[in-house]
């Protein structure tokens, strides 16, 4: 369903991706491992067009997503939560919600997709009039999350949802991820540096390493290799 | 009033696009000697005005495209110079097509002061006119902003464009229109105005300044803070005016301007933190 082939990504002179080749299936949460700096989140922002690749191809649901804008890329059913959240801090809550689902043009599914978000997130709910910037860490991930939910995608990247939680929100956030694939069969792309987490929720797994990919396969097997654990992931 | 005007469009290109035009009055000056040739082609006052608006918008529209695209993702002080030479080069545009001597406007209502109890007061029908259709526009433009989609898509891409991108909006269009519609609401402050203030290539310099210390008065992301803030000018510098001397008034609204920078530099009527400019 999503391919990638040999993706290149530098900045300048400074080589983020040298080659990196992976496939997700429909419905499959798969974790994307690995310390800071292997690659991880130039991977998404590649793949979303937030960064041009220097070569290679993504190719979603067999469209070629490599040399498309991110407004068309989304437009296609790719939902991107970035590093750091993206939560329009002027905005309020039910503002930013609803700026997801805009691009959709059936009002009522628009209306309906926001009381299933706050139906999901009932802390957003409480506090939908507020301003964004209101918010603390855990809250804004909700916010970031459902906001790329209301576009009802087919594939969610995740761009390091842990990113300066609280050990619980993150259990919380990995459990709420968890429940949304097993109740809608959406496919998540799970970019993370705390890989303890993201195998706890994926079936299967990726680590990169310097911009290259190491080792792919599935999530428990990962989890149970120790030297592998400690090489590369930390634990 | 007029600085009312001015600073809306000015406030408005600020929240569109995060950047500062400079060229905003000449831009209006330039729409309004547009009306002119309609007027002396033998059009009257309103199809000048449309003329006019419509080309407004289309200026804004191209100028965003052709000159401002390019300078947007690089420093803030690149996009400073472009609309700087578009100043210039829009009111040099302005006095080879229509020479540089003064011209007057018409006015469709009449300027003497209304009678009130005998009296004649220092309110004109015309005035009344220039009143209502600021307040009409800004009505307009709050209600766009706070209360539809478009204008939610506008702010996303103002506040947050690539964060916007990554939720399907077209960033471009959005951008493209925030210009349009700026160009549009100038070129109206300019026609407003046009019959009071004798129409020449750079008429619109002092206006620019007296709207953008306004606009900063009211802070730079709230129109009704520029509303405010163009009353607000408007009635101190005509007290400067009066007492001082004319030449003072734009001293006036320097002094204006640096103190609200200190005090208070986002402004009288935000609710965000200060931005740098």
């Amino acid at each position: 369903m999503l391919e990638v082939s040999d993706l290149r990504v530098a900045y300048g002179a400074v080589s983020a991706l040298d080659g990196v080749s992976l496939s997700v299936q429909p419905g499959v949460t798969t974790a994307v491992l690995g310390a800071n700096g292997a690659g991880k989140t130039s991977l998404l922002r590649a793949m979303t067009g937030m960064v041009k690749a220097k070569s290679g191809r993504v190719v979603w649901k067999g469209t070629e997503l490599t040399r498309l804008a991110s407004e068309e890329i989304v437009r296609r059913g790719v939902a991107h939560v970035p590093e750091g959240r993206g939560v329009i801090q002027d905005l309020t809550v039910e503002d930013n919600l609803r700026l997801g689902g805009l691009w959709r043009s059936d009002r009522e599914d628009r209306r309906r997709a926001l009381e299933e978000m706050y139906e999901f997130f009932p802390a957003l709910k409480e506090r939908r009039r507020r301003s964004a910037y209101t918010l603390s860490g855990g809250e804004r991930q909700m916010l970031a999350v459902g906001r790329a939910l209301m576009a009802r995608p087919e594939l969610l990247l995740l761009d390091e949802p842990s990113l300066g939680l609280a050990p619980i929100i993150v259990a919380q956030i990995m459990e709420l991820v968890a429940r949304l694939s097993a109740d809608t069969g959406l496919t998540v792309l799970l970019v993370e540096q705390n890989a303890r987490a993201a195998l706890s929720i994926s079936k299967r797994a990726v680590v990169l390493s310097l911009g290259k990919v190491v080792v792919e396969g599935a999530a428990a097997d990962i989890a149970a290799d120790e030297e592998l654990r400690h090489h590369y992931l930390g634990f | 009033m007029v600085y009312a005007a001015m600073a809306m469009a000015l406030v408005l290109i600020w929240r569109a696009t995060r950047v500062v035009n400079f060229a905003q009055g000449a831009m209006a000056m330039f729409s309004t000697y547009v009306a002119v040739s309609v007027i002396d082609r033998g059009g009257n006052y309103w199809e000048a005005l449309v003329v006019a608006l419509v080309f407004g918008f289309a200026a804004g529209a191209v100028v965003e495209r052709v000159l401002v695209r390019p300078v947007e993702s690089k420093p803030p002080l690149n996009a400073v110079i472009v609309t700087l030479g578009l100043l210039i080069l829009v009111e040099s545009g302005a006095a080879m097509i229509w020479g540089d001597s003064l011209r007057s406007y018409p006015s469709r209502f009449s300027q003497t002061g209304l009678k009130l109890g005998g009296q004649r007061v220092a309110l004109s029908p015309f005035d009344l006119y220039i009143i209502g259709a600021v307040l009409v526009v800004m009505a307009g433009l709050v209600v766009l902003f706070r209360a539809t989609s478009l204008g939610l898509r506008m702010r996303a891409s103002a506040f947050e464009p690539e964060v916007a991108r990554l939720l399907g909006v077209r960033v471009g269009r959005m951008l493209t229109l925030g210009w349009a519609l700026a160009a549009v609401v100038g070129a109206l402050g300019g026609i407003l105005v046009a019959p009071k203030v004798f129409l020449d290539p750079n008429n619109m310099d002092d206006v620019l300044v007296y709207a953008f210390t306004a606009a900063i008065v009211g802070g730079l992301d709230s129109p009704v803070g520029a509303l405010v803030g163009g009353l607000g000018m408007g009635l101190s510098l005509s007290y400067v005016g009066g007492y001082l001397g004319y030449s003072l008034e734009t001293v006036g609204a320097f002094v204006i301007l640096i103190v609200v920078l200190m005090v208070r530099p986002e402004g009288l009527f935000t609710t965000t933190t200060p931005r740098r400019v």
